[in-house]
């Protein structure tokens, strides 16, 4: 194998790549930069987690990932083509999200609701094909929710809801999954399990799967890699190559907490 | 979206009580028409009483078919607001769109005095109340969905709504302050809402459009049950919300606002049908939710028509005073039962 063809394939394998990327809000008086010289580039299967203080930029960064805000500079592609190229309905059958805001309507059924990911591939109707079917069940199952599928959603537990809503990210059946803050709301056990969770889905599906959290220790247990957001830069890697780069140090003002290398975690102040 | 269950059941049973309630609503009235009588007057038997083929066919048929179109039609413009604006008390009325068609209507009955002479005449006919009513409604919902898109919080819709409202009625008593005792008569009677005096003509073209606003709101089906889960998941699922948006705006509009201009202001039923067929289905999938509120809708309709008409006696209440007495009650009924509007 020549080394183009190598770098080819390869190249394949990115699910998402930012070039030069700057974000940041376009106001008729100026432009507000938030963060600036993103580089990221995510591969298939990898479990990607996005870290960095309140107000860093995180949400930011994913409302542009998604499409939801324009860039203010530089390149976003999925799947080797160009963010602005696609179409609504293209973009939906490459990249599925769970958002923060809460649904609607609860009175729809879990099953119902997973089969709602499946609406970039229905007809004008929205009636589910065998396929579709197959696939809600299929994506039920992966996520241990079987039991729950007749149940309506305002019955849920907000842990359940969570499972719920990544099932139907699932049904989307996109190379690319963006959670916004997914284990906000949950207590200590539901966070792991919903992380866990995640790390056990990027590998079974071989799906890329990024999220943007506040439960650092955790993150840099189970991620493949971090993007570290902080004031001055946005920093790409593996979790244990950061630690010993110390990029952690850097995330919060050091008056009341420092990070620990040897538990790679937080600390307080004593 | 999938029907997990099976809704055959409840859809014949309303079915069959659509037919019922049809009959029924011909049959009775200020002559009582046996219902055998008005069967066979459909299958074209001359029946042994000419003058009760005339009744059915002049009069009680043309009020049953509007009964109809009114009932669903109002009771769909519901549903499609109260997904849309994801709020359940939405609905043609909170939303100002019959205030706008009501001042469409008061602005052309009141003000041809203003414009005098010829014009007078052209202004006051059938016709251009219609159109004024269907300009009034439709300039309101426009208003509605910019306001929606600068405002993010829904309950600011609903005050705007009703600021509409407010406007609407400061404007009605400035105008009738102007305008004549006869022309007072003609707006209030109006707005007493009324299904009984369309022509076959008229109802020709309420259908016309009618039916146009139904396709439209079938078409809507799948963006519906997308927008159940907010917008920005719908996004996500790759809807165009500017255009789906749009086309369920232009398809309330045609419903609520033609039926408006026709009948006069309908009021709860486009708020109340939706909330009380989701008790019968429960289930927020359109595809379930659009025909059942549709059959719900006229079902109730012409209920309340057959009421209004006071079967057996001469007199015939205001619609608007019938379908408020049955929507007010069973709206409060659901909220305090239910404690939350699940939609």
């Amino acid at each position: 194998m020549s080394l183009l063809e190598f770098m080819k394939k390869n190249e394949s394998h990115i699910v998402l790549k930012t070039e030069d990327l700057v974000i940041g809000y376009n106001t008729k008086k100026a432009k507000s930069i938030i963060a600036s010289n993103i580089n990221i580039e995510l591969h298939k299967g990898e479990l990607v987690g996005l870290i960095g203080a309140n107000g860093i930029g995180k949400s930011t960064l994913l409302r542009t990932i998604t499409g939801v805000q324009r860039k203010l500079s530089g390149h976003i592609s999925i799947n080797n083509t160009l963010l602005e190229n696609y179409s609504n309905l293209s973009l939906a059958k490459a990249l599925s999200l769970v958002l923060t805001e809460s649904l609607t309507s609860k009175n729809l059924t879990v099953f119902e609701l997973v089969a709602l990911g499946r609406q970039p591939y229905t007809n004008w109707v929205g009636n589910l094909s065998d396929k579709d079917l197959q696939t809600v069940n299929t994506c039920l199952h992966q996520i241990n929710i079987d039991d729950l599928k007749h149940k309506k959603c305002y019955e849920l537990s907000d842990g359940q809801l969570q499972k719920v809503m990544i099932a139907r990210a699932l049904a989307q059946d996109t190379d690319l999954i963006i959670l916004d803050e997914p284990t906000t709301h949950l207590d200590m056990y539901h966070k792991a399990y919903i992380l866990k969770l995640l790390q056990r889905l990027a590998k079974e599906t071989n799906k890329t799967i990024l999220f943007s959290s506040h439960e650092i220790d955790l993150a840099i247990q189970l991620c493949d890699t971090l993007i570290v957001m902080s004031d001055n830069s946005v920093i790409t890697g593996q979790p244990c190559d950061l630690i010993e780069k110390g990029t952690f140090d850097n995330l919060f003002p050091k008056d009341f907490i420092v990070f620990d290398n040897k538990t790679g975690s937080f600390r307080v102040k004593k | 979206m999938p029907d997990t269950k099976t809704y055959i059941v409840p859809f014949a049973v309303l079915g069959v009580l659509l037919l019922l309630c049809f009959f029924g609503n011909i049959s009775l009235g200020s002559v009582s028409i046996p219902f055998k009588d008005v069967f066979n007057s459909f299958v074209g038997d001359l029946t042994e009483n000419q003058s009760w083929h005339h009744i059915i066919h002049e009069y009680r048929l043309p009020k049953a078919y509007t009964a109809i179109i009114v009932g669903s039609g109002l009771g769909v413009s519901g549903l499609l607001m109260q997904t849309l604006f994801r709020n359940p008390l939405a609905g043609p009325f909170v939303l100002g769109i019959t205030s706008g068609s009501s001042l469409g209507v008061a602005l052309v009955i009141m003000g041809a005095s203003i414009f005098g002479g010829t014009l007078a005449g052209v202004l006051t006919s059938k016709w251009s109340i219609v159109i004024a009513a269907s300009i009034g409604g439709f300039v309101v919902l426009l208003v509605v969905l910019i306001m929606s898109n600068r405002v993010r919080d829904t309950m600011a819709l609903l005050i705007i709504g009703l600021m509409f409202g407010s406007m609407t009625s400061a404007t009605v008593s400035l105008l009738s302050f102007f305008s004549t005792a006869e022309e007072l008569q003609l707006y209030v009677f109006w707005g007493f809402g009324s299904i009984g005096n369309l022509t076959w003509d008229e109802l020709f073209v309420l259908f016309i459009i009618y039916a146009i606003g139904i396709i439209i709101s079938m078409t809507s089906i799948k963006t519906l049950n997308t927008l159940l889960l907010g917008e920005n998941y719908a996004k996500s699922l790759g809807l165009n919300i500017k255009r789906s948006r749009l086309l369920i705006i232009i398809s309330t509009s045609l419903l609520a606002g033609t039926i408006t201009a026709f009948a006069g202001p309908i009021i709860f039923i486009g708020l109340a049908i939706p909330h009380m067929t989701r008790q019968i289905f429960n289930t927020s999938n359109h595809k379930i939710l659009l025909p059942a509120v549709f059959l719900f809708g006229a079902i109730v309709m012409l209920i309340c028509d057959s009421i209004a008409q006071l079967p057996s006696s001469d007199l015939t209440l205001p619609i608007n005073a019938i379908t408020s007495l049955i929507g007010a009650p069973v709206i409060i009924w659901l909220l305090v039962r239910k404690r939350k509007m699940m939609f």
